[in-house]
């Protein structure tokens, strides 16, 4: 089977690929992602904000007790090289080039003009294949429009797409008013793919401490269909590439991932909660699927339920809330 | 003099200067930590830890041993071997290297050490420098060179490795502790050429040649007898004989690579002085600036200044004086009480006598000696003129104490304070800082620029105070254009530049007086320049106007606030500095301050520059000149230090220390023995805290787990009658006390207000939440200032409530901490992790407690003048404490109960003789009682009081006695207190020998698991993968478990607690340690600073400390075994959360990973490894299984 796909430039030979997460952490994880098939490897995302906290943190607690008393004039060793986050995700960077053959696609969140871009060189200088950038807003604001969020995301694209000559893909999040035109003006600022989407750390209350506790779920099947109407509203309308992350979970997920338009599928949660094998087998049950099903190429499946090819372009817009409630009443054979 | 530009001119300290010509001149360099020495060793290991070279190309070994003894040991097997061997040590741990010191120079081996001069401890001990140490060496055979400067330091330490070698005497390079060892000056270093050219590759293979060696075998270290040891032991006559000449061409030598010329005894004043200092140190610096002075006024003085002390060559000293001389003034910086007189003195009295005499145009000249600068005691030109001025008196004191007033034994000289050499072309400056401000480094900094980076030279000099929190520094720095020789303090009246950095200060001490007339001051100010003068005191405000002095002032927590600086004010202040002073020109300095920013931060990250960059730019533009009005306004005046309430021994010396002017006491204010009053710290109202804890009555769940983790007793609870509330202050809160066995009562968390130090431990561990907006809590914090005086009032009230009777309580977490507790408002860091296990101590046993207190932290919080934090209960009871030594603290402890118990048996044997006399039924009572808990010793003490009656009324010497000793007859508890650095190092050995013992004592460890008093260095308690100084790249090897190394006796009670995770716990080990009767051991988890965190998360890190099985909890108790239990009890669940969560929040763990993550990951593995295989352990030890078949 013609599995092949291209992504930022890339060739894959197909397009499965661990997505941004502590899966490419580890070198022999890596490798072992390799062997299961994975076609490319996305490492989690070097956090800007982090790496300077982190910096500011150390140089305090390091001097904030330094020349304060007679008989200590500091408490710690002074280190021979200050290596701070970014240190450790460049070295990591080599490690994965060196340890794989498959393309390494690195992951960026920053939080300054001149972090993001800096951090893109470094990045691309590293070795890595290509960029996503994990650019996300929490508005907390009301005095902020989302126009002015949209322009900054498209300005910071724009720089880091201007900084590095690897390709750059924005990762989004699922909450713009108008998805198709954030993604068309990432088009025009040079951004070559666009990976629906990002899910965030929620914060969940524990209800007798009266705490706030940060979780990350697995994702589910469910999850899949936002991604689903975006990737089939998007495809063929934008030049940007289209991965697909968040929800796939088995062979019948990624078919219709790329049905609906996604150049890749990413996949974490199947993998954590699957281990590292379920990447062969969803690679081997999509081959198997396409085979029985008769597709000749990933080509010939790939868009096929894309608003412009499906049958029923009117289904991913609002008809489809409709029919779905409809659905929904039958299975549970109540009769209005 | 030979100009050799490529000899760096370099600003560093006097550690520095000998350390870098030690260290290059080394193969092996062991070494221990201690004040003020600790930074040699420190900075040898960073150059081993970076790949720095010695001479020969190779990489020194650096290592920290168990003690100066140990340093000694290894360093005596490093000669033996043949390698070139250095070690670096001042006072007690000179005092532990003497047995060794004996053997090295018995065995005649080329050996140079270091020595940054200290003062020993007597009546007390003290961290700073005079001669004490060293001249205890005197005897021991090594050679002795002094340096008196941070140059000296340098060349010294060349000419003593040198000259060791030719020699093969070894020698005690020494230099004045803190003057010289944490001075920082601009000096020219030695290069590697320089130090090659001294060090003679023959005298190393010669060397090498003696060394032991299987290949051609010799033995050292044998016994002799009375037949062959005399004579032997004169064998090494001529090796001394020749040393003074072989310093002395080394002198030479030195003298023809840099020009710098040194004798043997340095002259210098007029030739046809008639009045002579001899001295040796630092000192002579001030006594040669003071010589010039009076020879350019045409007085007939000199100095000869002593390098080399041992072998003292006496034709030397002669040929040095001047022929004209008819008195000399020999001035020690020790004092050796009973002798005829110090030391040096008697050398030279000697010397006098031996060759003084001959071909003298005048009559034998008088000799008297003196004391001076014992513990750093300032050592001024005033007190120069005293001493020469004595010496001009028909009949002056034979011998005299200069510096001091002494109004017992009128030993002392007067001293004329306006007596003044300081010249015009240096200028002087003065800044008042915080410990956490960062003006002392700011001020390294401007002393580097201007040092390094134009032709000036530039002296600093730092005085730190004894606190941990809130300590203040004041920072002495002069400039000029010729190397500066003033070795002391910048007076009253001598500044051109006076900063105050801490506008708290403002009102308690008088900074202004420093400042010359025509002076700048700098004030950092939450006021701006127009509001500014009504804000300042009236007395300073009189001073400003006086001597015309020009002010700024600048907010500047603000401009570093909104530079992204938090509250690091250094560089803004630094800016102000360079921006008014006009040392240099301000455009010049700017972009000077710039780049030394680039070259601090540069590698740490551009996030740090920028926002330093930022705090430089936007300074000058919030910095104001104040335009000083003609006349004084407002009303605010300074603040006394003390309270008019205070007792009169507090007022009378405490309260002078606390003011800063201690050094006016005269000696009749002090106790003749080192013996202090208890109480005192309540006196000493610092108000550290910008904000403190304020209490919610309504939410409050009477939990008290706020006072347990308080570090400094600055928040406690109370249960008391409510008719107590009579009187009470309109704002002093109450509540109904909930629980059932104390109800009827009131009940109240109050806050110390001025004593807080605003760590939020209390906040953080407080679990009542409001249901409707649960960030607020039943306490939570709040600004100081509005509340200071009402609280202030709330707590004096709180405080004449009555405290709990004692028979009461349960005690529980709850109940321990309704005890009074007889240690607070200790000078402890903020968040200690220490302190509450020490209050908890007191509150559980401090009115029949006596504390042994190794050396360390604990000791300086708790007994560094001018207060200390234990206190006395309202019966006059409290701990009876004592510092012994550091090593020596488990034998000191066990001593302590030998008397203890001595004294009781004498009790009772009294008791039994006078049995008939005080009445049977009494006396086997007395006998019979156990003191098992508070009842019971309440009662004894009942008991007691009835005994006393009785023996009033006995007419024999027995019933006075027994009347002296009655109070034995309640237990005593004797506790054992120290640090890891004392327990699993130092002190070791003795505790061991102590839990071996039997003796009914507690040891109770506070385990930093790093030597945090002395910064940071590395003890067997260090975990695996923490850094520390040295092992900066993460400790390759596990911690000693000393818990189990105890357990292994089988009948030693040992706990391991982290009060943190599981308070209840904590109290329950100590309660069990104290009631048993044998040696028990509490190894009590310490959050500190020197693991680099937050402290307001110090119970958080305890409680993942044992949630991951880093600090597994237990209790071995032998009682157990009598009841057919196992001993062992693991009272913590089994790890729930991975290691990496707890190592990841701590910089000590975070600076290995960062710089080699996979030796991080590596050490993390293998410590995982170890926490399960070392749980299982213990778990088999409490389900039974078998310890030295005991368990």
């Amino acid at each position: 089977m013609e599995m092949t796909t291209n992504y930022l430039g890339l060739t894959l030979k197909h397009p499965f690929m661990p997505g941004a997460s502590p899966l490419a952490d580890d070198l022999d994880t890596v490798r072992r992602l390799e062997d299961a098939g994975a076609a490319a490897i996305v490492m989690h995302s070097l956090f800007e904000e982090q790496i300077a906290g982190e910096r500011l943190a150390s140089i305090y607690h390091m001097e904030l007790y330094a020349h304060a008393h007679a008989e200590a004039l500091s408490y710690f060793p002074e280190p021979d090289e200050h290596r701070f986050g970014r240190h450790e995700y460049l070295d990591h960077i080599r490690k994965l080039k060196k340890s794989v053959d498959i393309p390494v696609i690195a992951s960026l969140n920053g939080t300054t003009p001149g972090g993001w871009t800096d951090y893109a060189r470094l990045i691309e200088e590293a070795g890595a294949d290509a960029l996503e950038l994990n650019v996300y807003h929490v508005a907390t604001n009301p005095q902020e429009s989302s126009a002015d969020v949209e322009q900054r995301m498209i300005e910071t694209a724009e720089l880091v797409c201007k900084a590095v000559s690897i390709p750059v893909a924005v990762k989004l999040s699922p909450f713009f008013t108008s998805l198709p035109n954030v993604v068309a003006r990432l088009d025009e600022v040079g951004a070559r793919g666009v990976v629906l989407f990002n899910r965030f750390y929620q914060p969940d209350i524990d209800i007798v401490e009266l705490e706030t506790k940060p979780v990350l779920r697995f994702s589910d099947s469910a999850e899949l269909l936002l991604r689903l109407r975006w990737l089939a509203i998007l495809s063929r309308k934008v030049r940007a590439d289209l991965a697909c992350s968040g929800g796939v979970h088995t062979p019948e997920d990624a078919i219709k991932a790329l049905m609906a338009g996604a150049c890749t599928v990413q996949v974490v949660s199947s993998l954590m909660r699957n281990g590292i094998e379920h990447l062969t087998k969803l690679i081997e049950g999509v081959k198997q699927w396409m085979t029985e099903h008769e597709y000749r190429s990933l080509r010939q499946l790939r868009g096929s339920m894309s608003q412009s090819h499906c049958p029923d372009p009117q289904a991913f817009e609002r008809a489809n809330y409709m029919r779905t409630l409809h659905s929904w009443r039958r299975a549970e054979g109540v009769v209005v | 003099m030979i100009a050799t530009p490529q000899r760096p001119q370099v600003t560093i300290d006097g550690n520095e200067a000998a350390a870098s010509v030690a260290f290059r001149c080394s193969e092996v360099i062991a070494i221990y930590p201690i004040t003020p020495s600790s930074t040699m060793g420190e900075l040898s290991d960073e150059w081993a830890a970076r790949g720095r070279k010695n001479l020969w190309g190779q990489l020194p070994r650096v290592i920290e041993m168990q003690s100066e003894g140990g340093a000694a040991g290894a360093c005596h097997g490093a000669l033996q071997a043949g390698s070139l061997t250095t070690t670096f040590t001042a006072s007690q741990g000179l005092l532990l290297m003497i047995p060794n010191m004996y053997k090295i120079a018995g065995e005649l081996t080329p050996f140079a050490m270091h020595v940054s001069a200290r003062t020993l401890a007597t009546h007390a001990l003290s961290i700073f420098g005079d001669h004490s140490d060293v001249m205890a060496c005197r005897q021991t055979g090594f050679a002795m060179l002094a340096s008196a400067s941070v140059q000296e330091a340098h060349d010294m330490a060349a000419i003593a490795h040198a000259a060791t070698l030719k020699s093969r005497v070894p020698f005690l390079h020494f230099f004045d502790g803190f003057r010289t060892s944490h001075e920082v000056s601009k000096i020219q270093m030695l290069t590697d050429d320089d130090l090659r050219m001294m060090i003679d590759e023959q005298q190393v293979a010669a060397m090498r040649d003696r060394a032991l060696n299987p290949d051609h075998p010799v033995i050292r270290g044998t016994a002799q007898n009375p037949d062959t040891f005399f004579q032997a032991r004169e064998a090494c006559n001529r090796f001394y004989d020749a040393c003074p000449q072989i310093v002395q061409e080394e002198m030479n030598r030195l003298a023809s690579l840099t020009g710098r010329q040194y004798h043997l005894f340095d002259y210098i004043g007029d030739p046809e002085a008639e009045r002579v200092i001899v001295i040796m140190g630092s000192g002579g610096e001030t006594v040669e600036e003071t010589v010039n002075y009076l020879n350019r006024l045409g007085e007939k003085v000199g100095v000869v200044k002593v390098r080399l002390y041992r072998p003292f060559f006496a034709k030397a000293f002669i040929d040095a004086l001047p022929s004209t001389v008819r008195s000399i003034a020999v001035l020690d910086r020790t004092k050796e009480p009973g002798a005829g007189g110090e030391p040096l003195y008697l050398d030279v009295v000697n010397a006098m006598w031996e060759h003084g005499y001959a071909n003298r145009p005048c009559a034998q000249p008088l000799v008297i000696g003196g004391r001076y600068g014992l513990s750093s005691k300032e050592f001024t030109p005033a007190m120069v003129k005293a001493v020469f001025d004595e010496l001009a008196r028909p009949e002056p004191k034979m011998h005299f104490t200069v510096g001091i007033v002494d109004d017992v034994t009128h030993l002392s000289l007067k001293v004329d304070e306006s007596f003044n050499i300081e010249r015009d072309d240096v200028f002087r400056a003065v800044f008042f800082g915080l410990g956490a401000d960062g003006t002392v480094g700011a001020n390294k900094n401007s002393i580097k620029i201007i040092g390094e980076e134009t032709d000036n030279y530039a002296q600093g000099y730092f005085v730190y105070d004894s606190k941990k929190s809130g300590a203040m520094t004041i920072s002495h720095l002069r400039f000029g254009p010729r190397p500066i020789k003033s070795p002391y303090l910048i007076g009253e009246g001598q500044a051109n530049f006076v900063a105050c950095h801490q506008w708290t200060f403002i009102d308690r001490f008088e900074m202004v007086k420093y400042a010359r007339p025509g002076g700048t001051v700098l004030l950092n100010a939450p006021f701006g320049p127009d509001e500014v003068w009504e804000q300042l005191p009236r007395e300073v405000q009189q001073t400003i106007i006086d001597r015309k002095l020009r002010l700024f002032v600048i907010d500047a927590y603000k401009v570093a606030r909104d530079s992204g600086m938090g509250g690091r004010i250094n560089t803004v202040m630094q800016t102000c500095f360079f921006g008014i002073s006009g040392v240099l020109d301000r455009e010049d300095a700017i972009a000077r301050i710039k780049n030394s920013i680039e070259k601090t931060y540069g590698r740490k990250g551009r996030e740090i520059v920028e926002r330093n960059f930022a705090a430089v730019d936007h300074s000058l533009a919030h910095l104001h000149e104040v335009k000083v009005p003609a006349t004084v306004a407002g009303d605010r005046v300074m603040v006394p230090i003390v309270p008019d309430k205070a007792p009169d021994f507090i007022k009378r010396v405490s309260g002078v220390m606390l003011a800063g002017k201690g050094d006016l006491l005269p000696v009749s204010a002090f106790p003749v023995d080192g013996t202090w009053p208890l109480s005192s710290s309540q006196w000493e109202k610092r108000n550290l805290a910008a904000e403190i804890p304020v209490w919610e009555p309504d939410l409050c769940i009477q939990c008290n787990k706020c006072a347990m983790v308080c570090p400094h007793a600055a928040i406690r609870a109370k249960v008391y009658d409510p008719a107590k509330l009579d009187g009470a202050p309109s704002t002093f809160k109450s509540i109904d006390y909930k629980a059932a066995d104390l109800r009827g009562n009131k009940y109240t968390i109050q806050v110390a207000p001025e004593d807080c130090t605003g760590c939020t431990l209390c906040v953080e561990v407080c679990p009542a939440k409001d249901k409707a907006q649960p960030k607020r809590k039943a306490l939570n914090m709040a600004p100081q200032p509005p509340i200071r005086e009402s609280e202030r009032d709330n707590f004096d009230f709180f405080l004449s409530l009555p405290e709990i009777d004692r028979t009461r309580v349960r005690l529980d977490v709850k109940g321990s901490q309704l005890l009074q507790p007889l240690f607070e408002f200790s000078g402890a860091c903020s968040g200690c992790g220490e302190t509450p296990y020490v209050k908890l101590m007191t509150q559980l046993f401090g009115d029949r407690m006596l504390v042994a207190n190794a050396t360390g932290c604990s000791s300086i919080y708790g007994g560094n003048l001018p207060t200390t934090p234990y206190c006395t209960n309202v019966d006059g009871r409290g701990p009876a404490w004592a510092n012994s030594l550091f090593e020596d603290n488990a034998e000191f402890g066990l001593g302590l109960r030998l008397g203890v118990d001595a004294l009781r048996a004498r009790a009772e044997l009294l008791l039994k003789g006078l049995a008939a006399q005080i009445g049977q039924n009494l006396v086997d009572e007395l006998l019979a009682e156990t003191c098992d808990d508070e009842a019971a010793i309440q009662k004894q003490r009942e008991r007691i009081v009835a005994l006393r009656q009785k023996l009033a009324e006995i007419d024999a010497p027995e019933a006075r006695l027994l009347s002296q000793l009655a109070d034995y007859l309640v237990r005593k508890s004797v506790w054992i207190v120290g640090g890891d650095g004392w327990a699993y190092d130092i002190g070791y050995g003795g505790l061991d020998h102590v839990l071996a013992s039997g003796a009914d004592v507690n040891v109770l460890v506070l385990d930093t698991e790093v030597y945090s008093n002395t910064g940071g260095q590395q003890s067997k308690s260090t975990p695996l993968a923490a850094a520390a100084k040295f092992a900066a790249a993460g400790k390759g090897t596990p911690k000693k478990d000393l818990g189990l190394m105890a357990i292994s006796y089988g009948n030693v009670y040992v706990a391991r607690v982290a009060l943190g995770a599981k308070d209840v716990h904590t109290v329950k080990a100590f309660l069990e340690a104290e009631s048993y009767r044998g040696p028990s051991l509490i190894i009590a988890y310490a959050h500190c600073i020197a693991h680099g965190y937050d402290l307001a998360r110090g119970l958080d890190q305890q409680k993942l400390a044992v949630d991951t099985g880093y600090w597994p909890l237990y209790r071995f108790d032998p009682r157990l075994l009598a009841q057919g239990k196992p001993a062992m009890q693991l009272d913590s669940p089994a790890p729930k959360a991975d290691l990496a969560e707890y190592m990841r929040n701590e910089t000590r763990f975070r600076m290995v990973e960062r710089t080699n993550k996979q030796r991080f990951d590596e050490l993390t593995e293998l410590a995982r490894e170890q926490i399960k295989s070392r749980i299982e352990l213990y778990q088999r030890l409490a389900s039974g299984a078998a310890v030295d078949g005991k368990a």
